[in-house]
């Protein structure tokens, strides 16, 4: 049986297969062009393709995390987990989503139906459009935009609108406060966040995400950033849970004490999208996660070496589609394994109060944030060769 | 006209007509809350037209700054003092209406007579692209050091007069004792709201009981 991972690789596998070592986009072009196509028309056909793919990739990515989700919980809880629906439960995501999609789509009768319908749709386009600057290889990627992770967190910076604007719409107050508790701690766990990123970006001297990734692959693991930002590290990836409203910082939902915040009047497909949305945003935090402290698509020992080892160029064909391949594979490995502690950390540690909340964001991450900017600062300057001169 | 041009021209028109009917909405429509989100609308959109510029880093920012923190912030103080309150008639509206109508045609008659007269530089100075972050970043930190370091100041007089604002009706004499108020106790007890320090000496719950 194939298992969920698996078959995600499997579908990115063509992308790799073919663009890092024979570069996909201008053999299908030529290909085209050889039909009579003009060069334009040629380019214009080939632009859908990686965004579909990765379109495909983000939907397929939440199918698994979904999955793991129930089984690791149901673990967690010496429960057995879904098991029907398919070998081990695998189909019992598509099974949620098909129930989602089939139930009817409710607009509270005094709610605004403009704003009611625009707001989940706020709250997920930003989401699928950072994945734009996720990079699963050299050139595996849809766009290498010299702004990066830069794009990322202002795209991550509308969703708050779309909370607030499905708070308001609904027309009831738990979810008028709802809105306004989600928003505000959105908003307050961005600084943090963009603070973590810069100390990263500043050793790294560019926003891009293959150059971050680039400037780690040096010796392998041990020039991971994650040894040189290991405060960084922790700040990014709690402000992260903070964003995805995952556990510990799951206030706006608060499933077992609260009406469920700005989604208490949602339901169906409208529901479906801000529960797609939120999953989206936990794998793409994961990704970035292991792009910015993790080497990326980078194997603990670099290719290079191991290609040498046995004799071969790191540019022949066949081991540019092998190091391709498990390029991709290490990053979806080590997103994963980063969703992997977060599904844990959900059934570890209990919520924290809304002023619990925002001390530790304004209180701690924010002046640990800043001292981390200043350290970075300063070890580039004392020790160029190991902070990135 | 190629594949590229024709397409950029058509993100032109529809940017341009978003940004015109969107303030036109922002100024002209009757309910708040659909105003501040037609704002950003319009600095998306805005955001959208640097992009056309090859301005990249000055559209995220403008994404960042203008819908991530001011249009959330007008949000946030729309959603906490939405009242419905019908406000008191002021005298002569559509004489006013008239003359601020008239300011803002008279602003847009200059603003299209400095376009046709201007000779503009067509085409431009080519953009700078990925470079315009690195140039930017030169900028400030040289020539517009000074109005950079201003505009922080600035920032933080606004921050603390929002302080002094929300904090106002803070008592300095206790109401029920009548002696001068602790100020360390304006700060919230750290204690949770359900365990009771001293059950009996509470006179609300005397009074239920």
């Amino acid at each position: 049986m194939m298992t969920a991972p698996e078959s995600m690789t499997a579908l990115r596998a063509p992308l790799a297969a073919v663009s890092s070592g024979l570069d996909l986009q201008s053999s299908f072009i030529t290909t085209l062009e050889g039909y009579g196509l003009t060069p334009a028309t040629a380019h214009l056909l080939w632009l859908p393709l990686p965004m579909l793919l990765v379109l495909v990739a983000a939907v397929v990515g939440v199918l698994v995390n979904v999955w793991l989700e129930r089984k690791i919980s149901a673990a967690v809880q010496q429960r057995i987990g879904p098991e029907y629906a398919g070998a081990l439960g695998v189909l019992q995501p598509l099974a949620d989503g098909l129930k989602l999609l089939f139930k009817e789509d409710i607009i509270p009768a005094r709610a605004d139906g403009l704003l009611f319908t625009l707001g989940p749709v706020l709250v997920l386009i930003p989401v699928i459009l950072s994945w734009l600057v996720v990079p699963f290889g050299q050139h595996l990627l849809i766009s290498d935009v010299g702004i990066g992770v830069f794009l990322w967190i202002a795209l991550s910076s509308i969703q708050p609108i779309g909370l607030l604007m499905s708070g308001y719409a609904s027309n009831n107050k738990y979810s008028l406060l709802g809105g306004l508790r989600a928003a505000a701690q959105s908003i307050s766990y961005e600084i943090p966040l963009a603070l973590a990123v810069l100390a990263v970006v500043m050793m790294s001297n560019s926003l891009s995400t293959i150059d971050i990734v680039n400037q780690q692959n040096g010796a392998g693991i041990l020039s991971w950033n994650i040894w040189r930002q290991p405060v960084g590290f922790l700040i990014f990836w709690i402000c992260a849970l903070a964003e995805c409203e995952r556990l510990p910082f799951d206030l706006p939902e608060a499933e077992e004490e609260l009406v469920a915040g700005y989604q208490t009047e949602y339901a169906g497909m409208k529901f479906a999208l801000f529960y797609l949305g939120s999953y989206i945003n936990l794998v793409l935090s994961a990704l970035l996660v292991a792009v910015l402290y993790l080497g990326g698509w980078g194997f603990p020992i670099p290719v290079e070496w191991l290609a040498g080892a046995i004799g071969q160029s790191v540019d022949a064909p066949l081991v540019q589609v092998i190091t391709g391949s498990l390029g991709i594979v290490m990053t979806v490995l080590k997103a994963y394994l980063l969703v992997f502690i977060a599904i844990l950390l959900r059934w570890t540690l209990p919520r924290v109060r809304i002023d619990q909340l925002l001390d530790l964001g304004w209180k701690f991450l924010l002046p640990i944030a800043l001292v981390n900017l200043l350290v970075t600062a300063g070890l580039k300057l004392a020790f160029p060769a190991f902070f990135g001169g | 006209m190629t594949i590229a041009s024709f397409t950029q021209w058509i993100c032109f028109l529809a940017l341009s007509a978003a940004v015109v009917v969107g303030s036109l909405g922002v100024v002209l429509l009757p309910n708040i809350v659909y105003s501040a989100f037609l704002l950003g609308g319009v600095f998306l959109s805005v955001a959208g037209l640097y992009l056309m510029l090859n301005a990249s880093f000055v559209a995220a920012a403008q994404v960042l700054v203008y819908v991530g923190a001011v249009n959330v912030l007008i949000l946030f103080a729309i959603m906490l003092v939405n009242k419905k309150e019908t406000l008191a008639e002021i005298p002569g509206l559509p004489l006013r209406r008239l003359l601020s109508g008239g300011v803002c045609a008279g602003l847009f008659l200059l603003l299209l007579r400095v376009d046709v007269t201007t000779p503009w530089a067509v085409p431009g100075p080519s953009p700078a692209g990925d470079d315009a972050t690195i140039k930017i970043g030169m900028h400030l930190f040289s020539d517009y050091l000074l109005p950079f370091e201003l505009a922080s100041v600035l920032l933080l007089m606004a921050m603390i007069g929002a302080i002094v604002l929300a904090r106002r009706d803070v008592y300095t004499v206790d109401v029920i004792t009548g002696e001068n108020a602790d100020q360390a106790l304006i700060e919230k007890i750290r204690t949770p709201l359900l365990v009771e320090t001293a059950p009996d000496r509470n006179p609300a719950l005397e009074s239920t009981r």
